[in-house]
C-alpha cells in the first residue's frame, strides 16, 4: 500500500513505567478514498463524450406537383457528379452530343476534394469569387455593428441568388458514398455557395459517366 | 567496510497535491459530463465545419453503413403519442409497462412486425436483435408512418412548450420549439440509401433536412 501510519507503534520495549502520549501527528489511512477517487476519475474520463454533435442544415428541392410551373433557368450553374470516389463537375447547360453547344458538347472534367491543383475547394474559390468577396464586405460591416444580424442574413441570401453567384447542382451515381456527399456539400459551404440542390441523374449524364469508367 | 543503512520504516511521501488534483479531476469532469445514451447501431459521422449544435426537439432517422434505418424522437410524450398511433395504425398490441418503457428509450429500429419481440428483449440486447431496421420500400413504408405520427406528436409537443415558455416570460421564438428532421448517416452508408430516406421526408412536404457532422475546423485561406 502506498502509506501506512505505523509510525506510532513502537513504544512497547522501552517501558519504564511511565505512561506517555504518542507522539507524532495522527494519520488517517486515506488510501481507499484515493482509490475510490482515481476509479472516479477514469469512469468519467472514459465515458464523458465533450462535443455535442454538429448538424449541417441542407434544404432539399420540394417534391414537384404535377402543375408547378416549369421554373425559370437558372444563371451560372454548376453540376457536380459524385461517381464512386470520384467527383466530376460541368459548367452551365448539358449539351449532349446530339445537340452540342456554342463550345461543344458537354464533357465531364475531374476534380478532387484535397487542397491543391485542381480541388474543388481551389475551383469553387475562383468562380465564386463575385459572393466571396462581397460576403468578406459584409462579415467586416458585421463585425464592426454597421449592420444588424438579420440586415446581413437578408444581403447574404440575396448574394447568393444573385447572377454572378454559383448554384450548384448535385447528382450521384449508386456507388457514392455519403461521406463525399457531405464533403462536397461542405465545400460548398467553405465556398458561401447559398444554392444547393441535389437531384437526379439525367440519361444523357449517365452515358457521359459510363464513358469515363 | 562500514554497512549502508537502510532507512526504518515505511518511507511517506506526501499525496497530498496529488489526491488533490484527482478530485479537482473528478469534479471537473462530473460537472461537465454528458453521457452517451446507449444506441443500438454505432455510426461514424462524417465530419464538416458546421458549428451548429444539434436541437432539442428532433426527428432523427439513422442509417448505418448497411444502410438499415434506424429512427429516434427525442420527446418522451410524443414518443407516446407517436407510438400508440402505430400500434393502431398496425394494429399490434403492446403492454402499458412496455409503452411507458418505450417513451424513454433512444433510437430504435425494426419492422412493426418484430415491435413486441423488440420490446421484449432485455434492454442491453436490443443492440443485437436481428432486423433489417425499419422497412422503407414504397409497398411497405413504415418510415413513412413513423415519421408522419412523429411530426405530428412533436409539433404538438413543441406547441404546448413554446406556449408554456410564453407564459413565463420572456420572447420565445416559435421556430425554436419546432421540430428539426435530423439524417444521421455513416460515412460509408451509400448515398442511395440515404436518398431514399430522403426522399420518404420529401414525401411528407419536410425540405429541410439536417446532417449530423462531427466538427472540423475551417480552413484558412
Amino acid at each position: 500500500m502506498a502509506q501506512i501510519a505505523e509510525s506510532g507503534g513502537g513504544d512497547h520495549g522501552k517501558g519504564k513505567g511511565k505512561k506517555r502520549a504518542k507522539k507524532g501527528s495522527t494519520h488517517v489511512d486515506m488510501t481507499p478514498m484515493v482509490d475510490l477517487a482515481f476509479l472516479l476519475l477514469t469512469f468519467f474520463v472514459l465515458t464523458s463524450t465533450f462535443s455535442k454533435p454538429k448538424v449541417m442544415p441542407l434544404a432539399y428541392p420540394a417534391k414537384p406537383k404535377v402543375n408547378d410551373p416549369i421554373p425559370p433557368k437558372a444563371n451560372n450553374v454548376t453540376t457536380f457528379i459524385l461517381a464512386d470516389d470520384k467527383v466530376y463537375y460541368y459548367r452551365g447547360e448539358f449539351y449532349p452530343k446530339s445537340r452540342p453547344g456554342e463550345n461543344g458538347p458537354t464533357e465531364l472534367s475531374e476534380a478532387n476534394f484535397g487542397s491543391g491543383e485542381n480541388s474543388v475547394r481551389k475551383l469553387l474559390a475562383s468562380w465564386n469569387e463575385y459572393v466571396i468577396k462581397n460576403k468578406a464586405e459584409l462579415d467586416k460591416k458585421l463585425d464592426k455593428k454597421q449592420i444588424a444580424d438579420s440586415t446581413y442574413e437578408n444581403r447574404l441570401n440575396k448574394l447568393t441568388v444573385e447572377r454572378e453567384a454559383v448554384k450548384v447542382l448535385i447528382k450521384t451515381d449508386d456507388k457514392a458514398l455519403c461521406k463525399s456527399f457531405i464533403d462536397l456539400v461542405d465545400e460548398l459551404k467553405i465556398a458561401s455557395i447559398g444554392v444547393i440542390a441535389p437531384t437526379e441523374l439525367s440519361a444523357g449524364e449517365k452515358e457521359l459517366l459510363k464513358a469515363k469508367n | 567496510m562500514p554497512k549502508i543503512k537502510m532507512p526504518k520504516g515505511t518511507p511517506s511521501i506526501d499525496m497530498t497535491p496529488m489526491v488533490d488534483l484527482a478530485f479537482l479531476l473528478v469534479t471537473f469532469f462530473m460537472l461537465t459530463a454528458s453521457f452517451r445514451t446507449a444506441e443500438p447501431v454505432t455510426v461514424e459521422t462524417p465530419s464538416s465545419i458546421s458549428d451548429k449544435i444539434i436541437p432539442e426537439n428532433v426527428l432523427m432517422v439513422t442509417l448505418d453503413k448497411d444502410g438499415r434505418v434506424f429512427f429516434n424522437l427525442s420527446d418522451p410524450e410524443a414518443r407516446k403519442e407517436m407510438l400508440n398511433e402505430m400500434l393502431q395504425k398496425y394494429k399490434i398490441g403492446l403492454t402499458e409497462e412496455k409503452i411507458e418503457e418505450f417513451s424513454f428509450m433512444s433510437t430504435f429500429g425494426c419492422t412493426m412486425q418484430e415491435l413486441p419481440a423488440y420490446m421484449n428483449t432485455e434492454a442491453a440486447k436490443r443492440a443485437s436483435f436481428p432486423t433489417q431496421g425499419i422497412p422503407t420500400d414504397s409497398t411497405k413504408n413504415e418510415l413513412l408512418d413513423w415519421l408522419s405520427f412523429a411530426a405530428t406528436a412533436a409539433g404538438n409537443t413543441g406547441r404546448t412548450a413554446f406556449e408554456k415558455a410564453k407564459l413565463k416570460g420572456g420572447e420565445p421564438k416559435m421556430e425554436d420549439f419546432k421540430p428539426k428532421f435530423i439524417l444521421r448517416v455513416d460515412s460509408k452508408t451509400l448515398y442511395k440509401d440515404a436518398q431514399t430516406v430522403i426522399d420518404v421526408f420529401r414525401e411528407l412536404n419536410l425540405n429541410n433536412l439536417n446532417f449530423v457532422t462531427s466538427a472540423e475546423a475551417i480552413p484558412v485561406n
